[in-house]
């Protein structure tokens, strides 16, 4: 199915959001992540179901001002 | 001591982590201003990255309390996405709240701020939001909520300083009970020094240590300043007058004598 990552059309086999982290080879540590505008906290990353044309934004610590 | 959200802190002084020349260096010059807040951003991790990690481990060797932001954010909605990341990613209700509103200039956008501010305040933020110096803007965050505004004193990255000072002091006046920070725009030790002097609790900065030619040193120079800044606005700072007044004493002047 189609989801967009990071603003990134992406083609994806997996089902569900801690899938989706280990098909793109993410690290599971220091993530936050919001799938249309919805922040979906760690613990529910597995349970989490996919469905098609799904904004998934994958956000991590950063320097800032 | 300074007061943000019922924490106390002793350094005035808020320092934001990025543009140093390296990872050690802004390690030791965060240390060298005995800042205990620094701001850090939120930024899409790549696939199979590990960038935020790295900088992570960085910051938690400072031991310092993390006041996350919303930079570049361009809309209440993405702003109050962001905070709600951050608060997931830090395990902390303090958000640096950003909504620009030009791209030039960085200039917050008062109108998306608001909305955002009223959003995460009541789904249990404690915000920090980043303004103009409008006072009505300020008071409206106050009356939703916000125990600390943060007015710039000129756009992000300018060094130009407290370019409206008038309208900074007049927030401080109308403002008593709020914890008010300037935000952005400094460029000298003696623009802090200015802006505590007029009774700011705090003032929050990056590139004018990050992109100094020794950063440790300036941020020991900044750290210098806001103390200054703020003994000199506790001690009292005389009026300014219009003429001359003699500070040695008059009477005993030799060769003085009455002029008829």
């Amino acid at each position: 199915m189609r989801v967009t990552v990071n603003g990134e059309d992406t083609e994806v086999r997996a089902r569900d959001l801690a899938g989706l982290l280990s098909e793109m080879e993410y690290a599971f540590t220091q993530l936050a992540i919001a799938v249309n505008y919805q922040v979906v906290p760690r613990a529910r990353w597995a349970e989490t179901s996919l469905n098609a044309g799904d904004q998934i934004e994958i956000i991590t610590p950063r320097q800032g001002g | 001591m300074v007061t943000f959200y019922s924490k106390q802190f002793s350094s005035r002084l808020l320092i934001g982590t990025a543009l140093y020349p390296s990872p050690a260096i802004m390690l030791d010059a965060i240390r060298a201003s005995g800042t205990e807040i620094v701001t850090v951003s939120l930024r899409r991790e790549s696939a199979g990255g590990r960038v935020g990690n790295q900088f992570w481990e960085l910051i938690r060797e400072l031991d310092v309390t993390v006041l996350p932001n919303t930079a570049g954010c361009r809309s209440a909605r993405e702003a109050v996405t962001t905070a709600q990341l951050a608060r997931e990613l830090f395990g902390t209700n303090w958000i640096k709240l950003e909504v620009i509103g030009d791209d030039e200039t960085l200039q917050p956008d008062p109108v998306g701020l608001v909305e955002a501010a009223s959003i995460l305040i009541k789904d249990g933020f404690d915000v920090f939001p980043y303004c103009t110096e409008d006072l009505t803007v300020a008071l409206r965050l106050r009356d939703l909520g916000a125990q600390v505004i943060m007015p710039w004193a000129a756009p992000i990255g300018s060094a130009r300083g407290l370019t409206n000072r008038d309208a900074l002091k007049l927030l401080r006046a109308r403002l008593p009970d709020a914890t008010l920070v300037v935000d952005a725009g400094l460029g000298a030790p003696s623009h802090a020094a200015e802006a505590m002097e007029l009774g700011y609790d705090a003032v929050l900065l990056n590139t004018a240590i990050a992109k100094a030619a020794d950063p440790v040193k300036m941020g020991q120079a900044f750290r210098l300043a806001v103390e200054a800044g703020r003994a000199a606005h506790e001690a009292g700072l005389m009026g300014a007058r219009d003429f001359a007044s003699p500070s040695s004493p008059v009477v005993g002047t030799p060769f003085w004598h009455a002029v008829s």
